[in-house]
């Protein structure tokens, strides 16, 4: 989506959890670590489902995406 | 027992302007501390309360690094231990007074609330920029009559800027520039970012950086609760990107930081600096930019207090409605919330019982 890396990114960070407010549209994307996606148009419930890992997310990884193993980057 | 802020923190107390040989009275989270330094510089922050007869010790003086009670002259050491009672040559073994850990890092003197056990001086979040030498740094604290937490919203929306902050730092784009939001969950950051192109640049900006016509504008923001909260701004010439060796010096950097500390339940200090890498010894660059963001931080100030006396009647469990500017609040929120249980259950406060 960005195709600069995030400051988060830059600095190293884990994130844990990514939510990209859609451009040109009201919908929100997020994305949790373990490579799980979902669309929303709520904030609240996109967190519920974000942060209540690993639940329903096994079904959400889209074919493609990195593995969870892949996306664990490295503190500094 | 459930308290309103995380406890087991580090929090800004003051700058370290202000803990001098003078007494200084503070209260943070509840607690009612005074500070001061000893004779070799050290900051000292102890209960403000006399084990006596509970006399405010900030209300008392100095004798070189021992503070002398006001009232009838218990005298205490710099590590809160009585050491003098007037009259009598035993001085009772529980006689002393609670000292904080305190560390004096990037202008700020942090104090930790909770069980001096657990306090870690390298968990201190960073702001270096405040106290290096190739940027320059103006600041302040304002008194919010309000609980921390609206201002937390308020920094972690910057939305409002458009409505609240028109003519200084709010331009119609601000609203209009949809949001990313990140969680690193292990170090507990919550970062929001805001890129905008070819945009209007506001006077706040303007008239600092000499910026003639539209800008590109990023507001990357890095808050790590409870207390610090930083906002990356880079503002430069439309196009102007930074280089694939990560130079960046065609742009403008102001690191706008500011330190939210719950004075009480309903009351917050606010502190903010606003340190830049441009214009470093304008003179007038400095007045500019600390008179803007005062007015910017006021204006906040008085929004906040008065939406304090809207919550303060406000039944508990009052619907609020969250859309996608709240995406990164709405993280914030959370992780105070986890903070709070976390230090909570670390944590029974205890109030000295001496006797
Ligand atoms: S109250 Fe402090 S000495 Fe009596
Ligand atoms: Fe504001
Ligand atoms: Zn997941």
């Amino acid at each position: 989506m960005a195709s600069r890396p995030s400051r988060a990114q830059l600095q190293g960070a884990t994130v844990t959890y990514r939510v990209d407010w859609v451009l040109g549209t009201d919908l929100l994307h997020g994305r949790c670590q373990c490579g799980a996606e979902r669309e929303s148009e709520d904030p609240i419930e996109l967190w519920q489902w974000l942060t209540g890992h690993p639940v329903g997310h096994e079904q959400s990884w889209s074919s493609g995406q990195p593995t969870p193993h892949d996306l664990v980057a490295v503190g500094t | 027992m459930r308290t309103e802020f995380p406890r087991n923190q580090w929090y800004v107390a003051a700058y370290g302007t202000e803990v001098s040989r003078r007494l200084l009275a503070r209260k943070i989270c509840g607690e009612a501390i005074v500070f001061y330094r000893t004779s070799n510089g050290e900051p000292v922050a102890l209960a403000d309360r006399c084990v006596h007869r509970q006399y405010l010790l900030s209300a008392s003086a100095l004798d070189g690094d021992l503070l002398v009670c006001g009232y009838h002259g218990f005298t205490y050491d710099a590590e809160g231990t009585c050491v003098k009672v007037p009259g009598q040559h035993r001085v009772p073994r529980t006689a002393r007074v609670k000292k904080y850990p305190v560390v004096e890092q990037d202008s700020f003197i942090w104090i930790w609330i909770g069980d001096d056990a657990a306090a870690d001086p390298q968990s201190i979040p960073r702001a270096p920029w405040l106290a290096a030498k190739d940027w320059t740094t103006v600041c302040g604290m304002e008194p919010l009559a309000a609980r921390y937490g609206l201002l937390v919203d308020n920094l972690l929306d910057l939305s409002h800027e458009t409505y609240l902050h028109g003519g200084y730092i709010g331009t119609p784009e601000v609203a209009e520039t949809p949001i990313t939001t990140e969680v690193d969950e292990d170090h507990g950051i919550v970062f929001v970012s805001r890129h905008m192109e070819n945009v209007a640049c506001p006077p706040f900006y303007a008239k600092s950086t000499g910026i003639e016509g539209r800008i590109d504008r990023w507001q990357d923001i890095e808050y790590r609760p409870p207390c610090l909260y930083l906002l990356h701004s880079r503002v430069a010439p439309v196009g102007v990107q930074p280089g694939a060796d990560g130079d960046d010096s065609g742009a403008f950097h102001v690191e706008v930081v500011y330190a939210i500390t719950p004075e009480t339940e309903t009351s917050t200090h606010d502190f903010w600096a606003v340190a830049r890498d441009f214009a470093l010894d304008d003179e007038s660059v400095s007045g500019f930019l600390a008179e803007s963001n005062r007015t910017v931080v006021l204006q906040d100030v008085a929004a906040l207090n008065l939406l304090e006396t809207v919550i303060v009647n406000e039944p508990p469990g009052y619907q609020e409605l969250s859309i996608n500017i709240d995406t990164g609040g709405l993280a914030a929120r959370r992780m105070l919330a986890a903070q709070i249980v976390a230090g909570d259950s670390m944590h029974a406060p205890a109030t000295a019982a001496t006797g």
